[in-house]
């Protein structure tokens, strides 16, 4: 098999002396939607960062479409190509909708307008409010914002940290509309999710973690199944 | 062992000022030191304990200053009888105002209402306050203004002044502390700053208290340093101090300075020893546990801010007793002399170039920054004068030499950076 | 009752110097407040930083007098300003590369940078004064007046004479068109935008790719040209002397924060609310008031509020009113 486009091998490390990860292993596909789940305290979000070069890595190595990017900082990967979307604070509260696209294209030096339209039709109400403070705006609008944001660099990989922490469950399902949709456009999704079910619905691969460590890898609808993941995880 | 090398390298120090300058000049400069200790002491415990930011250490000296003019000036029973009533009852009926106008802002509902009642409060109050008070200052300032002009204190020994300094620094702690704690840190740095100015304006201005710039003098000594002329004219002493073979006069004022470099110490050292108890307490450590993850402390369910609040004002306190003890040794207010420079950020570096968290650190800078600042000050234009005296004469020598001054606030911000920088634990670190 | 006078006399006396001393207050507080919103620290060497570009000033202008060249009927001291900004941006940077800089890797707390700050005030205080001595100097040249009481009388036919001093012209002309520079290089270009965000979400704006260097960078500039042009604005309108630009930090770090900390609109805001506070409370009112009630009326006293002794203490009333009731100001500032 070859190798995936992105992959965060045996990854194994933390923010102080104790370890979070124990050589853990997450990768996406790309066009592929992938989903991390597991209970609180499992190290989803903490995966990803390691993935994104904000936790320093014991041992263990991310690849980025074969270029092993390990010793990169979040800065220099997103100039690979990789965005990502933190769970909170993750737009300029203070500034308007378009200035904070414009902030996310920040590294290009090109015209930026066409992306700026691509995702004005990603997400049609942005455009409406382009011109309004994004701190204004209904948290699934920030969140709108937020992805908007990172899509800004044109990314190859789009990295979620719990986009949906939050927002109803009406917002919930547009969101991941809009994800798939995302994907579809050949963008590779990683993605942590509280919301489980509904997330490995619509991923291509499920990793479900526990305790820093993979517990169970499969594709989404396989998880779904699998009846230990019910049980364990999904509530029955 | 290195401390007390520390401490033995301060001791030459002054020492060598004995021997080369004067012994006079040591123990001036040696006085001023203890005292500069025991306010760095005081901000000590803010910073060092709290991590409190207070810039406002010249207000609490003044404030200080003002309680032995309270204190110990002598009576001005005429000043006194042709408005110093009026002058209380204005004060009074002024804090009054306040009162009702924050009752007012408590029970009433938000609104427009509330605002106009708030705005009718507050300026007939003023006015009203106006009318009551400036009739009685104009008053008690039309007495005697050459030599008096004010109420006058209550001729009570110098001593009894310095818990009341305390005190009033304590006060004024107290009402900037409630305001401005529990805000983000800077607030707490600009609101001292802004009282400390606000004192000395009050000092500077209000004749009817201590006088204004025209100065308090002629303070009596605290119990029990006697006066040069009165030793002087002691058959007993005389009789010792030909017996050692001393000049009467210059063995006086040194006696006289010996007797309050004693009295200080014992203060600096009462300072110390209850610090040093109060921080092993159970109450010291909580503290420092705040200190140090004010965000867990708060979670713990400790009282942040009342925390913080009660460690302000007992700092605060501390620097208002040595304010007092400072204006009762020179004999004198002079509200001009006051200058944040001299009085707020020297103590400061006292503190972090001795050692944020430690007392001995706090006593060690004040000696030292004490005397560096003192001699400087002394012999800065003799070197200042050797260093030019190659050159000809001129304007840019004459500007050098008149420079000499500033040289100190000069070298006192490097050292501050430098120690910050390369020793931000300071010369005696925190245990 | 005599409204037209009341209103000469009140522009006159009260409207034109609040509006000149605001505007100066205003320059100075949005140096203070970018720095806070940027670097996130009260900079307590701002009062220090205005000395400094004034003094710099200073010395260019009279270099240029010396060497005969006059800006006609405005001061000279404009034609030297470019000068000035330069000597101060060159302090500034100066200051982070060997300062600051250290501290923002360590990602210190706010109070340890204030304390660095107050290091930085000694140096730059000293440096101002061991330059140009304590001393007031008064380096206003050219035209005195725009135009003079006398002349204003003459033209209008009333009592009370108004005058405009050319420094408070100078100063309000010069404060609009920075004010109005700032504030579409804020809002406008790609590095004004990418400071807002940096202020606004530094991890958020880290992730987007700005370089905090730089945006630091240009903040000192930025700072060095607002400090410089508040300091010789005020020099000229009043005079110059290091230790009231010193305590010119009280209504500044008043204005910044009844503005809230770190919100540029806020510090211009705030700037006139200190300033005319200031103005209102010392003014004596009582020519004013003469005009407007029946003679037998009119007050005896002088109508003060309070002595202008305490014009200080009117900033500090205004900051204590601010942190008790809308600690994050009038505009929303960086937290309370």
């Amino acid at each position: 098999m070859a190798e995936p486009f992105l992959i965060g091998e045996r990854m194994t490390g933390g923010y102080g002396a104790a370890d979070i990860l124990h050589g853990c292993t997450i990768a996406v596909e790309k066009g592929e939607i992938a989903v991390i789940v597991g209970p609180n305290g499992a190290g989803k979000s903490t995966a990803m960062k390691a993935v994104f070069g904000m936790l320093h890595l014991r041992s263990g190595r991310v690849l980025l479409d074969g270029e092993d990017i390990t010793a990169l900082s979040p800065q220099d990967r997103v100039a690979k190509g990789m965005g990502f979307v933190p769970q909170t604070s993750n737009i300029f509260t203070s500034m308007t909708v378009e200035e904070n696209l414009e902030m996310g294209a920040f590294l290009r030096r090109d015209d930026i307008s066409g992306t700026m339209e691509q995702i004005y039709d990603l997400f049609p109400i942005l455009k409406d409010k382009r011109r309004q403070a994004a701190g204004e705006l209904s948290g699934g609008q920030r969140q709108q914002v937020a992805v908007g944001r990172a899509l800004m660099t044109k990314p190859k990989v789009l990295m979620l940290d719990e986009p949906t922490a939050g927002v109803s469950p009406i917002v919930m399902d547009e969101l991941f509309d809009r994800i798939i949709e995302i994907a579809r456009a050949g963008i590779s999704i990683l993605m942590v999710e509280q919301n489980a079910r509904q997330a490995l619905e619509i991923a291509d691969k499920g990793y479900v973690l526990v305790q820093g460590a993979n517990r169970f890898t499969d594709t989404g609808q396989a998880l779904m199944q699998d009846p230990d993941v019910r049980r364990s995880f999904l509530g029955g | 062992m290195r401390n007390l090398f520390l401490f033995a390298l301060v001791a030459v120090l002054y020492l060598g000022t004995g021997f080369f300058q004067s012994w006079n000049l040591a123990l001036n400069i040696l006085n001023l030191g203890l005292l500069s200790a025991i306010m760095a002491l005081g901000v000590n415990m803010q910073w060092g304990y709290a991590g409190l930011f207070n810039t406002g250490i010249m207000g609490f000296a003044a404030l200080g200053g003002l309680a032995v003019v309270l204190v110990a000036a002598p009576p001005e029973p005429e000043g006194w009888a042709a408005g110093g009533w009026g002058i209380m009852a204005g004060l009074a009926f002024g804090i009054a105002v306040i009162v009702a106008a924050t009752q007012v802002y408590q029970r009433m509902r938000k609104g427009a209402l509330r605002n106009l009642a708030l705005f009718v409060v507050i300026t007939v109050g003023f006015f009203a306050y106006r009318a009551l008070f400036d009739p009685s200052v104009a008053a008690v300032e039309a007495v005697n203004p050459a030599t008096a002009g004010n109420i006058g204190g209550l001729g009570l020994p110098s001593i009894l002044s310095w818990p009341l300094g305390g005190v009033l620094a304590a006060v004024a702690a107290w009402a900037i502390g409630k305001v401005s704690l529990g805000l983000r840190s800077d607030y707490l740095a600009i609101a001292t700053l802004g009282i400390a100015e606000i004192v000395i304006i009050v000092l500077k201005n209000e004749d009817w208290l201590a006088r204004g710039v025209k100065n308090m003098i002629g303070l009596p000594r605290p119990w029990p340093v006697p006066y040069e002329v009165d030793l002087q004219q002691s058959a007993g002493f005389l009789e010792w101090a030909a017996g050692y073979g001393f000049d009467p006069v210059s063995a006086s004022t040194i006696v006289v300075k010996l007797l309050y470099a004693a009295l200080f110490s014992v203060v600096l050292l009462a300072v110390i020893w209850l610090s040093e108890r109060a921080l092993n307490s159970p109450w010291g450590r909580m503290m420092r546990a705040i200190r140090d993850n004010e965000v867990a402390a708060a979670a713990m369910g400790k009282d942040v801010t009342g925390r913080h609040l009660q460690i302000f004002v007992i700092g605060s306190a501390v620097v208002g007793f040595a304010g007092a003890m400072m204006t009762s040794m020179d004999g004198q207010l002079t509200p001009g002399t006051y200058n944040p420079l001299r009085f707020t950020f020297l103590i400061w570096v006292m503190v972090i170039v001795g050692g944020s968290g430690n007392n001995w650190g706090a006593v060690l800078g004040g000696l030292l920054i004490g005397w560096l600042w003192l001699i400087v000050e002394s012999v800065g234009p003799g070197v200042m004068s050797v260093i030019t005296s190659a050159m000809s004469e001129g304007a840019l020598k004459s500007h050098l030499i008149d420079s000499a001054p500033h040289m100190r606030l000069l070298t006192l911000g490097v050292i501050l950076l430098l120690v910050l920088r390369f020793s931000p634990r300071g010369l005696i670190p925190e245990k | 009752m005599d409204i037209l006078n009341a209103i000469v006399a009140f522009t006159n006396f009260v409207f034109i110097p609040a509006t000149a001393y605001g505007a100066q207050l205003a320059l100075g507080a949005l140096g203070a407040t970018l720095v806070y919103g940027i670097l996130r620290f009260s900079n307590f060497a701002q009062g220090d930083t205005m000395a400094f570009g004034t003094m710099a000033t200073i010395y260019g202008t009279w270099g240029l007098q010396a060497m005969g060249v006059s800006f006609g009927p405005l001061p000279t001291a404009l034609l030297a300003l470019p000068f000035g900004i330069l000597v101060t941006v060159g302090l500034l940077l100066a200051t982070d590369f060997s300062v600051y800089r250290f501290y923002r890797k360590q990602k210190v707390a706010p109070t340890i940078l204030v304390i660095v700050s107050l290091g930085v005030m000694f140096v730059m205080n000293g440096i101002t004064r061991i330059m140009i001595g304590v001393e007031e100097q008064n380096f206003t040249d050219g035209e005195r007046f725009v135009f003079t009481a006398r002349e204003f009388k003459e033209w209008s036919g009333l009592n009370e004479g108004m005058a405009l001093k050319t420094t408070q012209a100078v100063t309000i002309v010069t404060a609009v068109l920075v004010v109005a520079w700032l504030f579409w290089f804020l809002q406008k270009t790609r590095t004004g935008k990418s400071m807002r965000a940096f202020s606004d979400n530094e991890d958020l704006a880290l992730l987007s790719g700005i370089n905090p260097n730089h945006v630091v960078r240009v903040t000192w500039i930025l700072v060095a040209i607002l400090a410089t042009i508040a300091g010789v604005l005020y020099g000229l309108d009043k005079s110059f002397k290091p230790f009231t630009y010193f305590q010119l930090l009280l209504p500044i770090f008043a204005a910044a924060v009844v503005g809230g900390l770190g919100n540029p609109l806020g510090a211009i805001a705030g700037g006139f609310v200190v300033a005319y506070s200031e103005v209102f409370v010392t003014y004596a009112w009582k020519k004013v008031i003469g005009y407007l009630v029946p003679a037998d009326m009119a007050p005896d006293g002088l109508v003060q509020l309070m002595s202008t002794d305490y014009k200080l203490a009117v900033s500090f009333i205004i900051l204590i009113i601010v942190l008790l009731f809308m600690p994050t100001g009038l505009f929303k500032g960086k937290s309370g």
